[in-house]
């Protein structure tokens, strides 16, 4: 079941990029298979139940490569099943308003059903070699997204730096693997026997370098600072879709990669580097917070608000790693982690679908050059506000019930995590401005004339947005399936 | 170890040197019109020779039964190294054909070129298989004046000047190969690699590095390695298409392999781990940081098989310190020798495209070259789940666990480098323009060795288990 749900959208990209199709059939079929796979992983959160003693439900093992122990090894718990179901929302989101793509739809489609694979793929990996397969695959993917659909002058500029950088970080990530491989005994690549064998455990000055490896890998892909230059020219240039599956999906590889890989396998370098991670964490989150306040381009302060908001996630991971708070606090941090990763996925794939309309009526960014526009669009508007908002953790919507669980967690651990409570002030800050800069006031410069959203841009925001309403008010959904596991990974880095 | 006399166990290599007497032969009283015959005639003794090398593959034998290792006539050994370099070298040149035919076809000199691919390949072959320093030096010169006669077939003064600088080049390794060779036994006592790991234990370590270094320096010139590397831009930028696409894959196959067994047997008092690791360092580092400013196809994709090199000589220099080092090497030879093959298939598929932006348009108008060309590419940098990634994470593990993880991270900040040239050359595929036309066997030969490299990367638990766990023989 787990294969046909990471292979379907696979089959369709390639079907669609043999066959000549018309347009309309292409876009149509994008959706039809996107809807088809979030059905299917909806049978798959129905029919799941948290696996006995930490193990993987929907495990599915077949021979690969033998002779280095290396499998397609997939599988999921409570930690990667919330991924998925983000991975299959978001991407059937885009693919509703992909139908107005006009510039070579049919490649357009495949090229995001194959990206969808990838995405699919890593978080449903339990091998590190299918895990970096999916990881390099979703950058080459996400690389000739921007650089083919990209709007920028720059697009392929940025497009370039994207893959240098991530690229840099995947060999990162490569060589940490080797070093796990190399140290278990006897060598393997499976992530559950790396996991239960933690082969680095005695080894401090390997196990630092080989952490060093997969956190410099995984911080660069997140991004953290000082790794995250890549990320807003990236932004910037990229499709109302491309960025939207880039912050929405994309990003939650890294931390994903913490949590699946580095955290559980070397819990005693991870304890080691935990204040370490917990100082990026929040260094992260008050300069993301800050920088995004400064910009004038709406779309660089959404991709600035990313950094902040992952930042809250490695926070909470690092946190994780301080054995000084009590279980249950740290436990909460892990949970927090994982619910903040789907709260961003949902409420910043909004925010960047919602940032394309304005691309495409006007072809500019610049907060400046608009203003009232609740007047000439208030559909628009009414739906910036509410993903404004959520984004900047007002109850009801699940950024609040995932800072809160981050902070109470993190706080819980250690008092330092307090260091980043203004981070969240000044997200509020930095959104009423840009509430204030783009919504309010009398029509002026590019808001006279600007026609409001259509259903196929309204559809798949108010689709998010009512996803992460539905975990704000009924948080117990997520939580139940998130909590046994982040309970097990506490206890794997507390070893 | 079993000694066999058996010319029979040397059936592969009957059939390429039968196939290219036939070839040269059938073309001497061929019209010109009728070359193809001789083409045929190659071809069939090439499906021979693989036929016979995958019958005689000693995977299954030597596993379940029998020695590991047998020699024939004292001097060709016959194990998991020697069968996937014949399987590898004959497929090679099978794809050099295909992809050349196109250029080749109806040209004076036809025939002499198949018979030349065929010697080289031959030469290659024994260059890998030999365990006896005369052996070695024997094979040397077949596999390397091939390459001259191939590289100055064109009759243009680019391919003059490369032609001469290959030959030069070449004499001087040939006479530094000769010299260490007898330097090498002179010390040891016989020629045999048995002889030299027991006679050069006690030698004076000096001589034997010497007379070691030199014979290396013959072998790196063959595959195209630091310091002996200068011809292999020049010749493939000045040769025809296919004689730079056999240049870059076929006698590297050969002298590394070559360059594996003499370390393997060479005293520790030297360490040439650390040598060779050198070697291999600067050679990646030189020729990436070379191939950044190249804009001419054929030149960076010379220099980029240079820089494959440096990849290649990682699991050479761990051969003695961990039984991956083999089986790596290998699996990188035939991975790398497919996807290089790719590459200039898509070349010849494009004969007008000198520069690389000659190259526009050519996503538009031929996709599924483009695709070929990308995965390629990707390959050469070595992203999942193609041909050269296999090898790479073969050969990093290898090197790793042979204690060279320095050299490890040098190959890692290699490959993002290399990403950057690589990359330029596939960005200028998808921009809008006006391609030049496109030849047809040369398109096949480029879609097949795209699924090739595909097939390898995705089969990978098949090429591993051919390679095996092998130590060399």
């Amino acid at each position: 079941m787990l294969s046909s749900i990471i292979f379907l959208p696979l089959v369709a990209a390639a079907l669609l990029a043999v066959l000549r199709v018309p347009d309309r059939v292409a876009r149509w079929t994008w959706i039809a298979v996107t809807t088809a796979d979030l059905a299917l992983v909806g049978v798959l959160i129905a029919r799941y139940e948290t696996p006995a003693d930490g193990g993987l439900a929907f495990e599915e093992r077949a021979r690969w490569i033998p002779s280095v122990n290396s499998s397609w090894h997939v599988g999921v718990d409570g930690l990667s099943v919330p991924l998925l179901a983000l991975t299959a929302v978001v991407f059937c989101a885009c693919a509703v308003y992909g139908l107005r793509e006009d510039r070579r739809p049919r490649q357009h489609a495949a090229l995001f059903l194959a990206l969808q694979t990838t995405c699919l793929g890593l978080f449903a990996a339990q091998d590190l070699i299918v895990f970096f397969l999916f990881f390099d695959l979703s950058i080459v993917g996400m690389y000739a997204a921007i650089a083919g659909w990209g709007h920028g002058r720059e697009a392929g500029r940025s497009a370039l730096q994207f893959f240098l950088y991530t690229f840099l970080g995947s060999l990162a990530l490569l060589l940490g693997f080797i070093g796990l491989y190399l140290a278990a005994d006897p060598h393997t690549f499976d992530i559950p026997e790396l996991i239960a064998a933690a082969p680095l455990q005695d080894h401090p000055v390997a196990g630092g370098f080989v952490l060093a490896a997969l956190l410099v890998g995984l911080a660069v892909k997140t991004p953290t600072i000082p790794f995250h230059t890549w990320l807003p020219p990236a932004h910037t240039d990229a499709s109302a879709i491309g960025s939207a599956v880039l912050a929405a999906v994309l990003l939650k590889m890294g931390t994903y990669g913490f949590v699946r890989i580095a955290m559980p396998a070397l819990p005693d370098a991870w304890r080691g580097a935990a204040w370490v991670v917990l100082a990026v964490g929040i260094a992260s989150v008050l300069y993301g917070a800050l920088v995004a306040l400064a910009q004038t381009d709406v779309k660089r302060m959404i991709a600035y608000t990313s950094i902040n908001h992952m930042g809250y996630v490695v926070m909470a991971v690092g946190a994780a790693g301080l054995l000084g708070g009590g279980t249950a606090a740290r436990e909460l941090a892990v949970t927090g982690a994982v619910t903040q990763m789907v709260s961003h996925g949902l409420l910043t794939g909004a925010l960047f679908l919602l940032a394309g309309v304005l691309h495409d009526r006007t072809g500019s960014y610049a907060m400046r050059d608009y203003g009232g526009l609740a007047r000439t669009a208030p559909l628009w508007s009414g739906l910036f506000a509410v993903a404004a908002f959520g984004s900047l953790g007002i109850p009801a919507f699940s950024g609040f019930i995932a800072e809160f669980q981050v902070f109470a967690g993190s706080i819980g651990t250690t008092a330092w995590a307090a260091i980043a409570l203004p981070g969240i002030l000044i997200t509020a800050a930095l959104f009423l401005r840009a509430l204030q800069l783009l919504v309010t006031g009398l029509p002026g410069g590019r808001s006279i004339s600007f026609s409001d959203v259509r259903a196929v841009e309204a559809v798949p925001v108010t689709g998010l947005l009512l996803l992460s309403l539905a975990i704000g008010v009924l948080p117990w959904l997520l939580l139940d399936l998130i909590t046994p596991a982040s309970a097990v990974l506490v206890d794997l880095v507390g070893r | 170890m079993m000694m066999e006399q058996s010319p029979l166990a040397l059936l592969p290599e009957l059939c390429l040197l039968a196939g290219a007497v036939a070839t040269l032969l059938a073309g001497s009283f061929l019209p010109r019109q009728r070359q193809w015959v001789a083409r045929l005639i190659a071809v069939t003794a090439l499906l021979a020779a693989a036929v016979s090398a995958a019958l005689a593959f000693p995977g299954g034998r030597s596993r379940d039964f029998g020695p590991p290792a047998e020699t024939v006539f004292g001097a060709f050994v016959l194990d998991t190294a020697t069968g996937v370099t014949r399987l590898v070298v004959v497929a090679a040149v099978l794809l050099v054909i295909g992809l050349g035919v196109d250029e080749l076809a109806g040209t004076a000199r036809e025939s002499e070129t198949y018979a030349l691919l065929l010697l080289g390949g031959l030469g290659a072959i024994v260059l890998a298989a030999t365990d006896d320093l005369l052996v070695l030096a024997v094979a040397f010169l077949l596999a390397s004046i091939p390459v001259y006669a191939l590289v100055g077939m064109v009759r243009s003064p680019g391919a003059a000047e490369a032609a001469l600088k290959t030959y030069l080049l070449g004499a001087l390794s040939g006479i530094l190969l000769l010299l260490g060779a007898t330097v090498l036994s002179g010390i040891a006592g016989g020629t045999a690699y048995v002889d030299l790991a027991t006679g050069l234990a006690a030698a004076p370590a000096a001589a034997v590095a010497v007379g070691a270094l030199a014979v290396l320096a013959g072998l790196l010139f063959e595959a195209g390695g630091v310091p002996l590397h200068q011809w292999v831009p020049d010749a493939t930028q000045g040769a025809g298409t296919a004689a730079a696409a056999f240049l870059t894959t076929v006698p590297k196959v050969g002298a590394l392999v070559a360059a594996a067994r003499l370390v393997d047997v060479l005293p520790g008092a030297l360490s040439w781990p650390l040598l060779v690791g050198l070697l291999a360092a600067a050679t990646m580092t030189l020729a990436n940081l070379a191939a950044l400013a190249q804009t001419d196809a054929r030149r960076l994709l010379g220099w980029s098989t240079v820089s494959q090199v440096g990849y290649l000589l990682m699991p050479v220099a761990v051969v003695t310190s961990t039984s991956a080092a083999t089986p790596a090497l290998l699996v990188y030879l035939a991975g790398y020798a497919v996807t290089n093959l790719t590459a200039f298939a898509v070349l010849a598929a494009v004969p007008g495209a000198r520069s690389l932006t000659d190259f526009r348009g050519l996503a538009r108008q031929r996709p599924w070259l483009a695709a070929a060309l990308g995965i390629s590419l990707l390959s050469l940098v070595g992203t999942p789940p193609t041909a050269v990634f296999l090898g790479k994470l073969t050969v990093f593990t290898a090197a790793w666990d042979g204690g060279l993880a320095w050299l490890v991270v040098v190959a890692a900040l290699n490959t993002l480098v290399s990403l950057f040239y690589y990359l330029r050359w596939l960005v200028e595929a998808f921009r809008p323009g006006e391609p030049a036309p496109t030849a047809g066997w040369a398109h096949g030969a480029a879609l097949a060795g795209a699924l090739g490299v595909l097939a390898v990367g995705l089969g990978a638990g098949l090429v591993t288990a051919l390679t095996g766990d092998g130590t060399l023989g």
